[in-house]
C-alpha cells in the first residue's frame, strides 16, 4: 500500500506491505535506528515513538496505520530546541546506562511533559511505568523527569 | 594485583561524578548496537528451534525451505562435518546445532539465511523435522532419580576457560560437583544449643537485557568478522577460533554499545550458529534473537538447597551444613563456576567452628543456565541470612548484634588458601542499618531486614590497555572492556585523565575490537574498574613517564602537551603510546582467588498485606564498599540497578516450566520491575576504605546489591512474621504461608 507519513517534520511517501510494522519502516527503510526492538509485545517501551504527539509502541503499530499522521522519533526530538533541557537533566542525573531504553523513555517523558500531565511524583511513576529500564533502577530517571516537570521527588 | 598504587598526579579527575562520556550519543539515539549494524550483502538469519524438550531427530528435510525464493541456504548438523562442532565455556558439551538429539525445547536444530527476515521466518515453517520423543528430565529431582534418562551424553571435555581443575567422569546427570569441608560439622551440631534447618528453593530467572542476543557474522576465506552483543569478546574469539580451526588473529570481534548484559551475554552464545550460517551462505548474516529465544539461550540457575545452622545460646555461630543442587539445563555453559561460587557464598562471611558445603549442578532438559549478575551469592545469601535471623530470634538476640559478634574482620581467611577478607563488613552493616532507620518504631505488618554476604569477584586477573597521546593533546584509550551500561568508558577516561593531568573530556575511549584493542579477559564479575582500570592507569603512567623524560621535568601542564610532542618529533605529528598490563601475581588459579571479595550488604523495609499477600518494599539501603569511588554517581547507579533487580528476583521474577517447557516466554507473562515498583526510599552508602586491588584502592561493585537486597527483602518479610522458604515472594505464596501460620497459631504474632 502507498502511504505518506510525516516523520520528524518531513513528508515521507512510502510503498509498504500491509503487514509491515512502523518500527521496521523507521529502522530499515528510513535508517532511524533510535527506536529499538525488544519485547515485541508492547510491554517494554523501547520502540516508543510519538504518533500525533502520543506515545505508541512502533513494534505493534502497522506502518499503514501511520498514514497521514505525524511521527516523531528520538532523532527528530533531538533536533528540537526543548531537547536541550531533557538532555541536560538526564545527563546530570545519570538517568541512563546502556541507553537501549533511553530514546523511548525520553519520548514518553516529552509527550507527558508537553501535555502537562506530570503534576506529582506519582504521575511520573505511573506515566513512565510503560517504559522499562533494566539497568538504572529508575531512581535517576525519576529524579530527572521530576526536575523537568517541576515536581519534588 | 594486590598493590595499592597511589595517584601521582592530583588532577582531581578521580572521585568526581564526571558526566557519562556516552550520554549525548545515547540520549540522541545515535549510539549503535549490534542490531543497528548493516554490512554490505548482509542476509538475515533465523533459527529453527526444537519444540520438544528431549527428542531424537529422525530426519530433517530442508528442500522446501531451500526452494523458497529469497532463501540463500539452510544450515543443519550435516554442514558441520568438517569441524569439531562442540563448544561450551566450562565444558565442550554443546553442538552448534542439535546433532542427532535435541536436549531442550528451544534448542537450535537448523537455521536459515535469507534476503530478508520475513522470508527467513517463512522458510523455517517449510523445514520438516521428524522427531522421536524421548523421556524428559524436567526438574532437579527427576535428574537425580537412579533410573533417570541421560540428558547429556555428549563428549566430556573441558572448555577453554574451565579453570576449575580436572573434570571427573560424569555421574548420571550430575554435571559438576564442588565441596568444601572445614572441621567436624557433626560434632559441632551434636553439642549445639540452637539448630535450625530447612529446605529452600530459588527459581530460574531471566536476565532480560533489553537488547536481545544479536550477531552479524561474516566469513571471508579464513577470516571471521563479527559484530556481536557479547560481554567477553576475547573469550568468544578464542572459542570461535577453536571451533572453526583458524588462528586467534583471524577472528575479529567488534562490540558496539551493549543494550544490557547482566551476565546473559557472557561467553559465547549465538556467535557459533551465526558464523556457521555465514560460512555456508558465503555472505554476511545477522542473527537477532527474540525475547523468547534469549530466554532459552541463557538464564539464571534454578536451585534447591538444604541448610542447617547451629549457634550457642549466647549468639556464637558454630556450624553450617549445606547441600545445593543447581539446575544447569541441557548444557553446562557456566554452571560449574556458578556451582563453585554458590558454594563459596553459602557459609557467609562468618567465623565458624566447622562447615560443610556439597554443591552440584545437574543437567535437565531445560534451556541452559549460565551467568546472571551476582550468581551464587543471590542464590544462597537469603537462605543463610534467614537462618541467622531465626537463630537470633530463638536466642532472643538482636540480629544486628549476632552479625557484629560473628562477622569476619579484615585479614581473616575465608576460603583455605584464598584471598583473606578485604572489607570492613561490621562497619558496612552498621551503615545500612543506620540508613534504614533500624531502631525507629515499626507499624503493624512492617518488617526490617539486613543481610551480609560476599561474592568472589574479578574472574581471572588478565587485562591490558593501550593509551595513545595524539599530537593535538587528545588522549585515546584502547581497551577490550565492553560498555554494557556500567560506565566503563567514562571511568577509564577519568583514570587516564587523572594520570595525565588532562580533563576527562579530553579522553576518548572506544569500543572493543579484538583486532585493535588489546586483550581483556572479560567484562563481568565486577572486574572492569579494578583490573582493566588498573591496566589503563599503568598505560597512562607509561605515557606520563615518557613525557617527563622528554620534558625533563615533572611539572607538566595539559596545555603544553601539543608543543612538547611537536618539539620531540620535529614536526606536527607523531604520538606517544603507553602500555599497561595486568597479570596474576600467583598462578591465577580459582583456589588462589578471588581478585577481591565483593561486598553484598543491604537492608530493606517491607510491608505485607495479610489479606492479599502483597509485599511492598518501602525502603532499601545498600552499601557500595568500593575502596575508592572513581565516579560516585555511577557507583550509586550501579547499586540502584542491582537493587531493582534484587527486588524483582525476590518478589516476582520466575521462569515457569511445565514438563520442561517454558510457559512464560514473553514479557507479557514474565514481569520485570517497572518504575511503579521503585521503593519510596532507596539509598546507597558509598564506603571508601581504599582497600581494593584496583587503581587508587578501588574495587568493583554493582553485583553485591542484587544478592544483598534479595536477601534483605526475605529477612524483612520474616521480621514482619512471614518466613518463606521459596522464592519469589508472590502474593499467592505469601498469602498461603500466612494461612499456614494462622493454623499453627503463629499469625498474627
Amino acid at each position: 500500500v502507498e502511504i505518506a507519513l510525516s516523520v520528524n517534520g518531513r513528508l515521507r511517501p512510502l510503498d509498504v506491505e500491509p503487514r509491515e510494522l512502523l518500527l521496521d519502516v523507521l529502522r530499515d527503510r528510513l535508517g532511524l535506528t533510535g527506536a529499538k526492538r525488544s519485547c515485541e509485545v508492547q510491554v517494554c517501551g523501547t520502540c516508543t515513538v510519538l504518533l500525533d504527539g502520543d506515545p505508541v509502541s512502533a513494534c505493534c503499530t502497522l506502518a499503514a496505520d501511520a498514514h497521514g499522521r505525524e511521527v516523531l522519533t528520538i532523532e527528530g526530538l533531538a533536533e528540537r530546541g526543548e531537547f536541550a533541557r531533557l538532555e541536560d537533566a538526564f545527563t546530570r542525573h545519570a538517568a541512563l546506562q546502556c541507553g537501549f531504553c533511553t530514546p523511548g523513555m525520553l519520548l514518553t517523558a516529552q509527550s507527558l511533559l508537553e501535555a502537562g500531565e506530570l503534576r506529582t511524583v506519582e504521575d511520573v511513576r505511573h506515566g513512565l511505568a510503560g517504559n522499562l529500564c533494566r539497568c538504572t533502577g529508575y531512581k535517576g530517571i525519576l529524579e530527572a523527569v521530576c526536575e523537568l516537570a517541576g515536581v519534588s521527588v | 594485583v594486590s598493590v595499592v598504587e597511589r595517584p601521582r598526579v592530583g588532577a582531581g579527575q578521580v572521585g568526581r561524578s564526571a558526566p557519562r562520556r556516552d550520554a549525548a550519543e545515547k540520549l540522541r539515539g545515535q549510539a549503535q548496537y549490534a542490531g543497528d549494524v548493516v554490512v554490505p550483502r548482509m542476509l538475515h538469519g533465523k533459527v529453527l528451534r526444537s519444540p520438544l524438550p528431549h527428542a531424537r531427530i529422525a530426519s530433517i528435510d530442508v528442500r522446501a525451505a531451500e526452494a523458497l525464493p529469497g532463501v540463500v541456504c539452510v544450515l543443519t548438523a550435516d554442514d558441520l562435518r568438517d569441524i569439531d562442532p562442540w563448544w561450551g565455556h566450562a565444558i565442550r558439551d554443546r553442538p552448534i546445532v542439535a546433532i542427532e538429539k535435541a536436549r531442550f525445547a528451544g534448542e537450535p536444530v537448523a537455521a536459515v539465511a535469507a534476503e530478508d527476515e520475513a522470508t527467513a521466518a517463512a522458510a523455517l515453517n517449510r523445514i520438516d523435522v521428524e522427531y522421536e520423543e524421548l523421556p524428559v528430565v524436567g526438574t532437579i529431582e527427576e535428574a537425580l532419580q537412579p533410573d533417570a534418562p541421560e540428558v547429556n551424553g555428549g563428549p566430556l571435555r573441558p572448555g577453554l576457560f574451565h579453570g576449575l581443575g580436572e573434570l571427573p567422569p560424569r555421574q548420571g546427570n550430575v554435571c559438576y560437583r564442588y565441596r568444601i569441608d572445614r572441621g567436624e560439622v557433626e560434632a559441632v551440631f551434636a553439642h549445639a544449643d540452637l539448630v535450625v534447618e530447612g529446605e529452600y528453593s530459588f527459581p530460574a530467572v531471566y536476565q532480560y537485557a533489553m537488547e536481545t542476543h544479536t550477531v552479524v557474522a561474516q566469513v571471508e576465506g579464513d577470516e571471521i568478522v563479527l559484530w556481536a552483543s557479547c560481554q567477553h569478546p576475547f573469550l568468544v574469539r578464542a572459542e570461535i577460533a577453536a571451533l572453526f580451526g583458524v588462528p586467534l588473529a583471524n577472528v575479529r570481534i567488534q562490540v558496539p554499545y551493549l543494550g544490557g548484559g547482566f551476565g546473559s551475554k557472557s561467553y559465547t552464545k549465538m556467535e557459533p550458529i551465526a558464523v556457521a550460517l555465514a560460512r555456508k551462505a558465503g555472505r554476511p548474516v545477522r542473527v537477532q534473537n527474540s525475547v523468547f529465544e534469549s530466554m532459552v539461550t541463557t538464564r539464571r540457575h534454578g536451585m534447591s538447597c538444604r541448610m542447617t545452622t547451629a549457634m550457642t545460646r549466647e549468639g556464637r555461630l558454630l556450624g553450617r551444613d549445606v547441600e545445593i543442587w543447581f539446575d544447569t539445563g541441557a548444557y553446562a555453559d557456566n554452571g560449574p563456576r556458578v556451582t563453585a561460587t554458590g558454594a563459596d557464598a553459602a557459609p557467609g562471611p562468618y567465623r565458624w567452628t566447622a562447615y560443610r558445603v556439597d554443591a552440584a549442578c545437574v543437567y535437565t532438559n531445560t534451556a541452559p543456565a549460565g551467568s546472571y549478575r551476582a550468581f551464587g551469592a543471590t542464590h544462597l545469601q537469603w537462605i543463610g541470612e534467614l537462618q541467622l535471623d531465626e537463630l537470633a530470634r530463638q536466642a532472643g538476640l538482636d540480629p544486628l548484634e549476632v552479625r557484629r559478634q560473628n562477622l569476619c574482620t579484615p585479614g581473616e581467611e575465608l576460603r583455605a588458601g584464598g584471598k583473606p577478607l578485604d572489607a570492613d563488613l561490621v562497619g558496612d552493616v552498621e551503615q545500612v542499618a543506620a540508613a534504614l532507620g533500624w531502631e525507629s518504631p515499626k507499624a503493624a505488618n512492617v518488617g526490617r531486614g539486613v543481610s551480609v554476604g560476599l561474592l568472589a569477584a574479578g574472574a581471572h586477573p588478565v587485562s591490558s590497555a593501550i593509551v595513545r597521546l595524539e599530537a593535538d593533546g587528545q588522549v585515546v584509550v584502547l581497551v577490550g572492556t565492553t560498555e554494557v551500561g556500567q560506565g566503563a568508558r567514562t571511568v577509564f577516561a577519568q583514570i587516564a585523565a587523572e594520570e595525565l593531568g588532562v580533563p576527562a573530556e579530553q579522553v576518548t575511549v572506544r569500543g572493543a575490537d579484538t583486532r585493535f584493542t588489546p586483550y581483556d579477559r572479560s567484562t563481568g564479575a565486577s572486574r572492569s574498574t579494578t583490573l582493566a582500570g588498573l591496566a589503563v592507569q599503568r598505560a597512562a603512567r607509561d605515557i606520563r613517564d615518557q613525557l617527563v623524560g622528554i620534558a625533563g621535568t615533572e611539572e607538566l601542564e595539559a596545555t603544553d602537551l601539543p608543543a612538547l610532542l611537536r618539539s620531540h618529533f620535529g614536526l606536527a605529528g607523531g604520538e606517544l603510546i603507553g602500555r599497561g598490563i595486568v597479570a596474576p601475581e600467583g598462578t591465577g588459579s580459582y583456589a588462589e582467588g578471588p581478585v577481591f571479595w565483593e561486598v553484598c550488604v543491604g537492608a530493606a523495609e517491607v510491608e505485607v498485606d495479610p489479606e492479599t499477600g502483597v509485599v511492598r518494599v518501602r525502603k532499601t539501603a545498600t552499601v557500595a564498599d568500593v575502596g575508592r569511588a572513581i565516579n560516585p554517581q555511577l557507583v550509586e547507579r550501579q547499586d540502584e540497578g542491582g537493587t531493582m533487580q534484587g527486588l524483582g528476583n525476590a518478589l516476582f521474577e520466575e521462569m515457569v516450566y511445565e514438563d520442561a517447557s517454558l510457559l512464560n516466554g514473553s514479557l507479557l507473562d514474565y514481569r520485570v520491575p517497572a518504575l511503579t515498583d521503585l521503593p519510596d526510599e532507596m539509598s546507597c552508602v558509598i564506603v571508601e576504605n581504599e582497600d581494593g586491588p584496583g587503581p587508587y584502592g578501588a574495587k568493583g561493585c554493582g553485583e553485591g546489591s542484587l544478592a544483598a537486597v534479595t536477601a534483605a527483602i526475605v529477612t524483612a518479610l520474616a521480621d514482619a512474621g512471614v518466613p518463606v522458604t521459596e522464592l519469589p515472594l508472590t502474593p499467592e505464596r505469601v498469602w498461603r504461608r500466612i494461612q499456614e501460620l494462622k493454623e499453627e497459631g503463629r499469625w498474627p504474632r
